[in-house]
């Protein structure tokens, strides 16, 4: 037992810095060797740094949104008895065997001996200081723990009498002898393990009286509980994968801007959905010829590229759809110009970043703006003006392998397309039956200023260009 | 040619490019006029074998990436995704056979029973390339992109003029194998190495791991035709095959490495995969390529067709997949404690493999190096 820090790595190539993006554990969390604990940024790339340790999470050293020196002690592991490594190897520094209390570590101890520099040293110090003092006010950390109010109640049980004598730690949870797998159990559990009586080999606490103890919770002959374990009342084991039942997750950023934005437009705009199948074989092979042209050599042309075309110049055959209905004006906007807003799946949420001036585009244009507006919403930089100001959307379902769905209108939006996957298919063609490339185009539309007749006029017309984009000479 | 791009994971068009595909993503056995012959031979116990040497070359792969995540390893290319493409290629091999790798070479280096242990000391910086090439014949990996294709096509001549082709002998007809990937096609050296195969015969094997991207460079920023059609231009015959089918792999490689065995000279194979890592561990391609593309060759996965192969198939039972995890397990652990350990190198250790017998010039630099050391040492002692 012991407690390890693991040091920042270079993980490129003679990089001197990185800056913690996030953390993926807390303290008192499990950790195996190679479980992720945390996504740090360097000038080169982004990446998640795996555990060398398993143990559980003693502190975090360093904050999100600090960059820190390669080198620097990011967090402390307290280790199991047999984990490895053992103290002292290449790559961390062990503070002292018997895991000091977290004011003598703070207060510079953790380097003292070591061969760093004094420059080093006091950095380790500094950070070390910094850590003591704010570890409850890091982001993320709920006073979850529920041990704090249930430890002083049953503290005579705690005491397993097998116990050996492990050194005289002062720290109570390590006094207990449990697998890390059965310790994050406990957690999930909202079971106190330092209550639990063992009676696995050794002393060690059991997976099994872990769940006896969480159920004898549950049923009430706990003398007292607080308010969450009352919320925990259903609970009867873990759920998927040993994770717990449930959790609850804050609603912020930007799932707090799409169910706002999403319900605001769901119950104002009173929407229609239409739908149609389309036999697209013909853009397919357009856009197969065209990546083969030098033009488009260094340009992701793809069948969305030639809905985006379509859609501004079924627009201007139908204004409606590109129009804006202004409640507070009780006018109806029309809108000569196309702000092609265009759906994108980011790992913080559903963005809408929209091509101003679409219409305007070339195909070649259009597919690379398209494509930087993907490429900016995936890395999370899209600019706020490019959320801003959208005509009318598409949302491109058909790289999730669905079909189609009846979209939710961007707020002031009059219409949004669903492009379903497009796959071959046995289709009728020529009055045989082929297989062809097949794809479902499906409309929303707002029923106030736009009427069935209009809106399906739309979706037919961009149906035409993909079934033969030939018709764009005709309309262009 | 293919539909998909950013937007839309589209299957593979009509006009495609000839594949040579044995074992579809779903794991099932798609017969093939041609190949089937080459790999009659296959028992169960060989899918089985193949599958170990798939999943432990992952593994290797995937340990090796958290060394060097804690700091472990300088630097780390996974070959994640390439898997079926290396130990197909490498199962074709015989004994005597030469491998020339790029430092990519993970699952071949396995094969060819050089310990993982001996690439961590690579990438950790304590030595240059410590396995013995002549033994396991299995070359150091390089480092500069496609210059092995000019030592393999050099040893290759050699076998030639040890008359070590087309004897008849499965025991002494030797092959060249030269891996490289679809960046090194760019090179002048990959160029200059087909002229001289094909001008000379040599019986060397060109394997190309076409995994669409050089770094950062996608696949279309690099040729405007097939990688393996360009094997005509030289004068000798390219085959595509599916790089995520090791049973393929291993068709195509034994009739290339047989040719060459037999004198008729080099083959082009063009082993079209992906590489579903980074190209190296100090590269981020969410930086360059869409998460799209990475979806769609995920169920192209080279390990996990094999697997569904031997379950459709009744080829192995609950206690080979366990066992065979442990045994990647233990892998990894060993990995893990004995990189750590790898002693480090004394300074003067870069004068030692310089030359067979050291030069007098060479003899003086280490002993004034060695001179210059002792005197620090005297210094700790003072203080």
């Amino acid at each position: 037992m012991g407690v390890l820090e693991f040091n920042l790595p270079d993980v490129g190539e003679g990089l001197t810095e990185a800056e913690i993006v996030s953390w993926k554990v807390e303290p008192g969390d499990t950790v195996r060797v190679n479980d992720v604990i945390v996504e740090i940024e360097t000038a080169k790339s982004a990446v998640e740094l795996p555990s060398p340790y398993a143990g559980s999470v003693d502190r975090l050293l360093v904050d999100e949104g600090t960059t820190v020196e390669v080198g620097t002690p990011i967090i402390a592991v307290r280790t199991d008895d047999d984990a490895e490594p053992s103290a002292g190897a290449d790559g961390g520094t062990a503070p002292g065997g018997s895991a000091p209390r977290p004011e003598e570590q703070a207060s510079g101890e953790l380097a003292s001996g070591e061969e760093t520099s004094g420059e080093e040293t006091s950095g380790a110090q500094a950070s070390g200081a910094r850590n003591g003092g704010r570890q409850a006010m890091l982001v993320g950390y709920g006073p979850r723990s529920t041990s704090a109010k249930r430890r002083p109640r049953k503290a005579a049980v705690s005491e397993a009498p097998e116990e050996p004598a492990a050194g005289g730690t002062a720290h109570r949870p390590a006094s207990v002898l449990a697998k890390p797998p059965v310790r994050k159990l406990a957690k999930d559990l909202g079971v106190d393990i330092t209550t639990v009586t063992p009676s696995g080999p050794g002393g060690t606490v059991t997976r099994e009286d872990i769940q006896s103890a969480s159920s004898s919770m549950i049923i009430g002959t706990s003398p007292a509980y607080s308010p969450e374990s009352a919320d925990d009342q259903r609970i009867t084991g873990a759920g998927w994968g040993g994770q717990p039942r449930e959790e609850r997750v804050p609603i912020r950023s930007v799932r707090k801007a799409t169910a706002k934005a999403v319900t605001k437009s769901a119950f104002t705009a009173p929407h229609v959905s239409e739908f149609v199948t389309v036999d697209a074989t013909r853009t397919v092979k357009l856009v197969d010829r065209l990546r083969e042209t030098r033009e488009f050599r260094d340009v992701k042309l793809t069948v969305l590229a030639v809905l985006a075309k379509a859609m501004c110049l079924a627009a201007r055959r139908t204004p409606e759809v590109n129009a804006r209905w202004d409640d507070d004006a009780g006018e109806i906007v029309f809108q000569r110009y196309v702000n092609l807003g265009i759906a994108a799946a980011t790992p913080r949420g559903l963005v809408v970043p929209n091509v101003k001036d679409a219409d305007q585009l070339g195909l070649r244009d259009l597919a690379v703006a398209i494509n930087e507006l993907a490429e900016a919403a995936r890395a999370g930089s899209t600019p706020t003006e490019d959320m801003l100001g959208g005509t009318i959307s598409i949302t491109n379902v058909g790289v999730f392998g669905v079909d189609t769905g009846t979209p939710i209108l961007p707020p002031g939006e009059a219409a949004i397309m669903a492009f379903g996957a497009v796959r071959k298919q046995p289709w009728v063609h020529k009055d045989k039956v082929r297989p062809r490339w097949v794809t479902t185009l499906g409309l929303s539309f707002d029923h106030r200023l736009v009427d069935g007749e209009q809106g399906s006029r739309f979706l037919a017309d961009v149906a035409a260009l993909l079934e033969d984009p030939a018709n764009a000479l005709a309309w262009g | 040619m293919s539909v998909d791009t950013a937007a839309q994971p589209v299957a593979e068009t009509s006009h495609e490019p000839e594949l040579v595909q044995l074992l579809t993503p779903e794991g099932q056995r798609v017969p093939h006029e041609h190949y089937d012959s080459l790999v009659a031979d296959v028992t169960a116990d060989d899918i089985r074998a193949m599958y170990r040497e798939l999943v432990l070359a992952r593994r290797v792969d995937s340990e090796a990436v958290s060394l060097q995540r804690q700091g472990e390893l300088g630097l780390w290319p996974s070959l994640l995704g390439q898997e079926a493409a290396q130990i197909g290629s490498a199962r074709a091999l015989r004994p005597q056979d030469h491998v020339f790798p790029t430092y990519r070479e993970h699952g071949v280096a396995l094969h060819r029973d050089v310990d993982p242990v001996r690439l961590l000391a690579l990438f950790r910086g304590v030595d240059q390339g410590s396995w013995d090439p002549a033994q396991s014949h299995f070359h150091l990996y390089t480092i500069v992109i496609g210059a092995q294709t000019l030592h393999a096509t050099g040893y290759a001549m050699g076998v030639q003029r040890d008359g070590a082709i087309g004897t008849g002998d499965p025991g002494r007809d030797t092959a060249v194998m030269a891996y490289f990937g679809d960046g090194a096609t760019s090179q002048g050296s990959v160029s200059e190495a087909f002229i001289w195969a094909g001008v000379t015969n040599a019986p060397v094997v060109f394997f190309c791991q076409n995994n669409q991207w050089a770094i950062s460079e996608p696949l279309e920023r690099q040729t405007r035709v097939p990688l393996y059609k360009r094997a005509a231009g030289f004068g000798f015959p390219g085959v595509r095959v599916d790089g995520n089918d090791v049973l393929a792999c291993l068709a195509v490689s034994r009739e290339a490495l047989q040719r060459a065995r037999d004198g008729e000279g080099p083959t082009l194979v063009e082993a079209f995969t992906y590489r579903m890592g980074a190209h190296t561990t100090s590269d981020d391609p969410t930086r360059y390529r869409l998460n799209a593309e990475l979806e769609h060759w995920r169920l192209k996965d080279p390990v996990e067709r094999v697997k569904a192969y031997m379950v459709r198939n009744d080829l192995a039972d609950q206690a080979f997949f366990d066992e065979l995890s442990d045994e990647s397990d233990q892998l990894a652990e060993r990995m893990r404690a004995e990189c750590r350990s790898l002693p480090e190198p004394a300074p003067t250790s870069i004068f030692d493999h310089v030359y067979v017998e050291p030069t007098p010039g060479l003899v003086e630099q280490r002993d004034g190096m060695a001179a210059y050391l002792d005197s620090f040492a005297d210094e700790e002692v003072h203080q």
